[in-house]
């Protein structure tokens, strides 16, 4: 919208003379690359004297943090004399601040490059239709697979979303759209559930449906447990993505005498649609990796149990939890090959919701353009 | 929140003169109204069941321990012994202290580079990059702190016990010196691999009040000649201070409420301490994953208290830092 706009107006102006020209207000001169780049030099030259000619020290990590150190100082001492005391001190800010923003992806990068490169050499294609039924402590690492725990986690993930998804989002549309007397407080208790450590959630199913209501350890109780951890993030994101809704729209709806009924479900659920898939696959990205609660309500199981609702099962998270703790080689190799997939589940999971929630809510589907098409609409 | 004319009972101002609306629904929203009502009082429920089913289970052993269970430190319910958190709980601080040190600076710095620093492309990567970092399971973490992190990083736990050692927190009394194997499984250790958890929390609320700092103020301060840096410390910082203190808070109680990666890496030990750096350490969450499977009745139900213990810290220290957002928080809707 904004950019059509934005190509109108400037068709219009090309003929005239271009006047505005826009100001750039981070430039770069050719004297900031030559301080920065003097004193990364030397800045390196002195760690180097000091890290290994004067310090009794050594290691890659200590001499970065050398480095580190004394290239603030003097690239701030160079700009201090260049530019003057409020310079140097936006310019230390500057590296610091990037360092901090880089400092938090440096480890996610590490992370998911160490267990994918951990384990995807044992994966075969059997991983994905055998069980451990066959297979022993010693025998080899390629030898038997994770269906089960497959199997179980999507079960126990897609009951847990069953239950949750639209538990949730009536939840966020009584926030946002009924906005009653109990709106307040509602947001107070979504906040503090969402603060359940998942163990406890874990503890809560075993007290409540095991114990005192007598049920088995089986993936439902895994799934009720995944549920209660679902809720509030389901909630919270929803209502996010449903104040994002214009006002407007929902005004002129209801000025054009459609019922609140009416307006939520042809106004604002339609508008929020990718908002709220994107808040939905982004939970069951952070739900599908949760072993805490699993531990104690699906029992844990080496052979293939499809049926969710009786018997013990298993559940990807689990079955690595438990297998890199044996002792035995191939085992921990086994569990890598678990936490491998896991890993790529969750990136899967992810990319799909960013992909989804890039859309805006006038983005039309194949399928939504061939259904518009058939009404003689597009 | 869209003001909703027909939706609120109440009149607009307080003269009674003005008359009320009269507001009469059709079938259909009065049964959407019942229906959206019922979902969030199932919320309230669910949470009350929470609480209550922790206390109902856990009040067998609370009952056996009396107010023995906050200031006992030895666990031993299923021999007959005495059971109590007093060294889960300072243990479980100590871990969650340790993230927040390394995590509140980072996402910080992170959220004041997304939205003041980071070019337009980059900032759309880091923010996908937040949120994959949230997304990440928290076992994955716990594996990778397990067999990559923690070899590297007891390195600089001696270094620091070395040369750091004056620090009270870093005091390592080993009557053979120091030696590597002293410092696997230790606080620090997991602190560290829970920062990661944390950042993303904290980040993600750091960031949104940042975004809302008013953007007159802070065009006023550039048009007097600010820097970038002046900007941020002058009218940024102060007006999230409440989304800093808030979203540190609310990796607080993230970071006590981690289980799994804990689990992974700590020891268990039952005696608190205040050096963080060697090993042995302790968290409630802990404690239920590796008590559970070998844990009797009476054994669970301890482990039912301790679960409540935990579930009412993360409660209050969420619901302070939840005021403290909200408060924080100005005009949140978007309107045309």
């Amino acid at each position: 919208m904004t950019t059509t706009l934005n190509r109108t107006l400037n068709d219009s102006s090309e003929d005239k003379i271009n006047t505005e020209e826009r100001i750039k207000i981070r430039d770069i001169e050719i004297v900031d690359v030559i301080v920065m780049s003097g004193s990364a030099v030397s800045a390196l030259a002195l760690s180097y004297f000091f890290f290994q000619i004067l310090l009794p020290v050594s290691g890659v990590l200590g001499f970065l943090v050398c480095w580190y150190v004394f290239f603030n100082i003097i690239s701030t001492v160079a700009v201090w004399e260049l530019r003057g005391a409020v310079k140097a001190k936006d310019h230390l800010a500057r590296t610091f601040i990037w360092t901090g923003g880089m400092a938090a992806v440096v480890p996610l990068i590490l992370v998911l490059v160490y267990v994918i490169g951990k384990g995807y050499h044992s994966l075969r294609p059997q991983f994905f239709t055998q069980d451990q039924k066959f297979v022993g402590a010693l025998s080899d690492s390629t030898e038997g697979g994770g269906a089960h725990a497959i199997i179980g986690t999507l079960q126990q993930v897609g009951l847990a979303s069953l239950i949750s998804v639209p538990l949730g989002i009536t939840t966020a549309v009584y926030l946002n759209e009924v906005n009653g007397r109990l709106a307040k407080p509602l947001r107070i208790i979504i906040d503090a559930m969402s603060a359940v450590p998942s163990i406890v959630a874990g503890l809560f199913i075993y007290a409540a449906w095991i114990l005192a209501l007598g049920n088995q350890q089986n993936g439902l109780a895994g799934s009720l447990a995944l549920a209660v951890l679902f809720l509030p993030t389901v909630t919270r994101t929803s209502e996010v993505v449903l104040r994002l809704v214009p006002g407007g729209l929902r005004e002129a709806s209801l000025a054009l005498g459609g019922t609140e009924w009416r307006t939520t479900s042809r106004v604002v659920l339609p508008t929020a649609r990718s908002g709220l898939v994107t808040a939905v696959i982004l939970g069951v990205a952070r739900v599908i990796g949760e072993t805490a609660p699993l531990i104690l309500t699906v029992g844990g199981a080496f052979v293939m149990n499809a049926n969710p609702f009786s018997g013990k099962q298993d559940s990807l998270p689990y079955f690595v939890f438990r297998l890199i703790r044996f002792p035995q080689e191939a085992q921990v190799q086994r569990a890598w090959t678990g936490a491998f997939v896991l890993v790529i589940l969750v990136l899967v999971l992810f990319i799909i919701a960013r992909a989804i929630g890039g859309r805006g809510p006038d983005h039309i589907s194949r399928s939504k353009k061939r259904r518009l098409q058939r009404k003689g609409l597009a | 929140m869209s003001e909703n004319i027909l939706s609120e009972g109440t009149p607009v101002t307080s003269t009674s003169d003005v008359l009320t609306p009269v507001v009469r629904r059709s079938r259909a929203d009065q049964i959407f109204r019942g229906i959206a009502t019922t979902a969030s009082v199932t919320t309230f429920i669910l949470m009350g069941l929470i609480g209550t089913f922790l206390l109902v289970k856990g009040y067998d052993a609370l009952r056996v321990a009396g107010w023995s269970f906050l200031t006992e430190s030895a666990w031993a319910p299923d021999q007959g012994g005495a059971f109590g958190v007093a060294a889960m709980l300072p243990y479980t601080v100590q871990i969650a202290l340790v993230a927040l040190v390394i995590a509140v600076p980072v996402a910080l710095c992170t959220a004041l580079f997304i939205t003041e620093y980071a070019p337009r492309k980059l900032r759309r990567i880091l923010t996908a990059m937040i949120d994959l970092l949230a997304a990440v399971p928290s076992l994955i973490y716990g594996l990778w702190g397990l067999f990559y992190l923690q070899p590297r990083l007891i390195t600089l736990s001696k270094w620091m016990a070395d040369h750091l050692g004056w620090v009270p927190f870093f005091t390592v009394d080993d009557q053979y010196g120091t030696s590597l194997g002293l410092f696997p499984s230790s606080t620090f250790v997991a602190g560290v691999v829970v920062s990661l958890m944390v950042i993303p929390i904290c980040t993600v609320v750091m960031r949104e009040v940042f975004s809302q700092a008013p953007a007159g103020e802070r065009e006023g301060a550039m048009a007097l000649g600010g820097t970038r840096w002046g900007v941020v410390r002058d009218v940024v910082l102060p007006f999230g201070r409440g989304g800093i203190i808030g979203g540190s808070m609310l990796g607080l109680g993230r970071a006590m409420g981690e289980t799994i990666a804990v689990t992974l890496i700590i020891s268990p030990s039952f005696d608190a301490k205040w050096s963080i750096l060697d090993q042995g350490s302790n968290s409630i969450a802990a404690l239920i994953a590796l008590k559970f499977s070998e844990s009797s009745t009476f054994g669970i139900s301890a482990l039912m208290a301790a679960g409540l213990v935990l579930f009412v810290i993360t409660l209050i220290v969420n619901a302070a830092a939840s005021t403290v957002v909200s408060k924080s928080r100005s005009g949140a809707s978007t309107e045309i």
